[in-house]
């Protein structure tokens, strides 16, 4: 297309949807079958009576492509409703992830002092090894796994944002 | 009305309810039940395909036609997967159609049992919405969220997968007043200040046009009848999408032809040079706008559509107005004549003068041969022969197809019954049964490729079995014709595997299944040979040899904008006509 000399813009998107077989099939369906990115995505249920799952979708795209995201999205017949908290107001966004890091002697006392400035918890530990808990915005956290490489990292896992808008009212 | 019952007399209880006369279907392993079921009714007609595919086409071609949803009912496995090009061609064409699937018995999903598949998996990109049912009692809840939603906004297919252990399972039924989709609520009529923003767009236009597509005709009669009021009270120039042929009436004067790759000369440059484009219920496709950065550039576009992902798709557009075709129309018809609007009839006048110019140029000529018969002349004569009648027209694939666009003319909406999205070969046959069984009464006529034919052509069968006389009339130029054209565009005319070699005796064939065949070779003989198709009561196989060399045009080809369309006269550019860029594009 040529709309590619367009800026690429990077949106969260919170999605509403009924929690049925194969809700998360067509939204991923969704975004290969049309080529869009998905940079994180996390999804579980939120209302029980309801049967309301909540999906949180970090994507990428220029200005006209992430409108036809949102478009794409809306017009699945279980999908209730579609925000784009980047679009539309000030919004908060999270992100946990469980990094562990291996090491003896003064890594060990590095690694603490990471996490003490980080404000990570220690979950686990062993002689030789930590692993740690930390909740953040995604460069925080990109951040902490970068300075615990020279450390001794060891892997990481992460749950991908969550989002929500600020204020009293409902997506 | 809440009752017990089994599932699969739910289906036959959930479509007299839903008003279905006519199935399509083929039975097998895992829907026997509801065969049983269908057994002891006599309100429901089942038409037994030949080919699952044809069953989704023939659902597609009676939807088309009488604006009724379509519905097929196949048996798991390969029934669904050979049921799946139909459902694909039904949503890329906006056709409303439910698919009932049989599927293994719930205890055997996912233990590759036998006939088993992932229906639902296979078919969640090609439908509109679709469903796997785990429980008796939420069936007809299914079965007529289903109906809802195939028919309701933008419309397309949906599949209902019914396990065996399910159909033969009782529980309670509950009749279709009881159901609403929890969500699904599409938006149909436009916002005020939308509707007073067009009129004054098109009020204040100096060189404006309509652009119509599909969604004029899947909208209703209404719809049409709108579009032919509004463009008589602003004498505004129509133009169409292969799929939106019909919705206006060709005969008018205000009427510019197709547009598109193979849409007229007048038609692309009004679409190129105007100043408000009103886009009504079609969609920027790439066969309409060629390339998209020299599309119609001085141009305010305003767009109409139900389907909000539609806008601002391919082409940016400046009003966009989501809602029903007919609703938005009659909206824009109040406004206009409450009003009183009046458009700058100078600025029209001049505007029409333009486009009469063009039209000048008879973009459609081609050179008549009294020795062979020219493919355009026989659509020609086809449509002498039968404009005064009740006619219903279904295409395959290629240049025939473009020719039955360009030559046929069309006065009524669901009238012209094509594969536009997809542009399915082996559409055509199946679609004219769907579309004569929704009008017995009817002249029915299969525009063909001798190609084409040959990927359905096992629905002869079901068209003798079930008194359906349609007419398959090929253009046989024992070629794929257009993708011969392309060769000789792109590939230096080199015909790789484009030329069709060992044709059947499609006269022989015809009469092979019980069929009437005709040949015609001679320009001279033509309207005799039409007129005896017509006057036959059963299926006709017409073997039409036509020339073989002709081309489609006009041609825009890929990757060129409007203004650089190709004519006839003009063939000999060929080889230059294409750009590297251009040649990537399909
Ligand atoms: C199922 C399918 N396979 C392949 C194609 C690609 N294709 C488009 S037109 C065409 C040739 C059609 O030949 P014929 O039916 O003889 O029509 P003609 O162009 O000669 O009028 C082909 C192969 C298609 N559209 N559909
Ligand atoms: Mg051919």
């Amino acid at each position: 297309m040529p709309q590619t000399s367009e800026h690429i813009e990077r949106h969260t998107l919170s999605v509403l949807v009924d929690n049925e077989p194969g809700v998360l099939a067509r939204v991923i369906g969704l975004f290969s079958g049309r080529g869009y990115n998905i940079d994180s995505l996390t999804v579980s249920e939120v209302s029980q009576e309801g049967h309301l799952s909540r999906i949180t979708i970090v994507t990428a795209g220029t200005p006209m492509v992430i409108e036809q995201i949102k478009n794409q999205l809306d017009r699945l017949v279980p999908v209730h409703r579609v925000r784009d908290l980047t679009a539309e107001a000030t919004s908060l966004e999270r992100e946990l992830a469980m990094v562990k890091v291996r090491g003896v002697g003064e890594a060990r006392v590095e690694a603490l002092r990471l996490a003490e400035a980080f404000r990570a918890r220690v979950i686990d530990a062993t002689r030789e090894s930590f692993v740690f808990e930390i909740t953040g915005k995604s460069d925080k956290i990109d951040q902490f796994a970068y300075l615990m490489e020279t450390v001794g990292l060891v892997e990481v896992a992460r749950t991908g944002v969550v989002a929500i808008s600020r204020g009293p009212q409902a997506m | 009305m809440t009752k017990e019952m089994t599932g699969a007399e739910m289906v036959i209880q959930a479509f007299l309810d839903q008003g279905v006369e006519h199935i399509f279907g083929y039975p097998g392993g895992a829907v026997l039940p509801i065969y049983d079921a269908l057994f002891h009714n006599n309100a429901i007609e089942h038409i037994l395909v030949r080919h699952e595919q044809a069953a989704a086409h023939a659902a597609e071609g009676y939807a088309r036609s009488s604006g009724k949803v379509g519905v097929l009912l196949v048996t798991s496995g390969p029934g669904a997967t050979n049921a799946v090009t139909g459902l694909a061609d039904a949503l890329m064409d906006s056709i409303p159609l439910v698919c009932i699937s049989g599927q293994v018995a719930t205890h055997l999903i996912g233990n590759d049992a036998f006939q088993e598949c992932d229906t639902v998996g296979i078919t969640r990109p090609c439908t509109k919405h679709n469903y796997l049912v785990r429980d008796v009692n939420d069936l007809a809840r299914v079965l007529h969220e289903a109906f809802y939603v195939a028919q309701n906004g933008r419309p397309g297919p949906v599949v209902v997968d019914i396990p065996k252990d399910v159909q033969f399972a009782t529980g309670t039924y509950i009749g279709r007043d009881n159901i609403q989709h929890k969500t699904y609520r599409p938006k149909l009529d436009a916002e005020a200040e939308k509707i007073a923003a067009a009129v004054d767009l098109i009020a204040s236009a100096k060189k404006p046009i309509f652009y119509t597509g599909g969604g004029v005709i899947n909208s209703g009669p209404e719809a049409s009848r709108l579009l032919r009021e509004f463009a008589r009270l602003t004498g505004v120039p129509v133009t169409s999408t292969l799929m939106g042929l019909g919705a206006f009436p060709a005969a008018n004067r205000q009427w510019l032809g197709m547009l598109g790759m193979h849409g007229t000369y007048e038609a692309n440059l009004a679409m190129h040079d105007c100043d408000v484009m009103v886009c009504i219920g079609a969609r920027f496709d790439d066969r309409i706008t060629g390339r998209l950065d020299a599309f119609s550039p001085g141009s305010t576009k305003i767009h109409i559509d139900i389907d909000p992902s539609s806008i601002n798709k391919n082409v940016k557009v400046d009003l966009p107005i989501v809602g029903d075709c007919g609703r938005v129309l009659g909206a824009l018809v109040d406004a206009w004549k409450g009003r009183g609007l009046k458009i700058d009839q100078g600025a029209l006048d001049a505007w029409w003068g333009q486009i009469d110019r063009w039209r000048g140029r008879n973009c459609l000529a081609y050179r008549y041969s009294d020795t062979i018969i020219k493919p355009q002349y026989a659509i020609q004569r086809l449509y002498e022969a039968t404009k005064d009648k009740d006619v219903y027209i279904t295409t395959e694939v290629g240049q025939h197809q473009m020719w039955a666009a360009q030559f046929f003319h069309f006065e009524e909406p669901n009238r012209w019954l094509t594969s536009g999205g997809l542009g399915t070969m082996g559409y055509g046959l199946p679609a004219a049964i769907g579309a004569q069984k929704a009008h017995p009464g009817s002249l029915v006529v299969d525009i063909a490729g001798e190609a084409s034919i040959q990927m359905n052509m096992q629905e002869m069968s079901t068209a003798v079995q079930f008194d359906l006389p349609v007419k398959v009339f090929i253009l046989n130029n024992k070629y794929m014709g257009m993708v011969r054209q392309w060769q000789e565009l792109l590939h230096g005319g080199r015909y790789s595997h484009s030329y069709s070699e060992t044709l059947p005796d499609f006269v022989k064939l015809a009469e092979a299944y019980g069929g009437v065949g005709i040949r015609c070779d001679k320009p001279g003989d033509l309207d005799a040979a039409i007129q005896e198709m017509i006057n036959v009561r059963k299926p006709v196989i017409f073997d039409c040899i036509v020339d073989q060399q002709e081309n489609c045009f006009p041609m825009i080809p890929s990757g060129r904008a409007h203004n650089e369309m190709l004519l006839s006269d003009s063939a000999e550019d060929l080889d230059s006509a294409i750009t590297d860029e251009g040649k990537m594009l399909v």
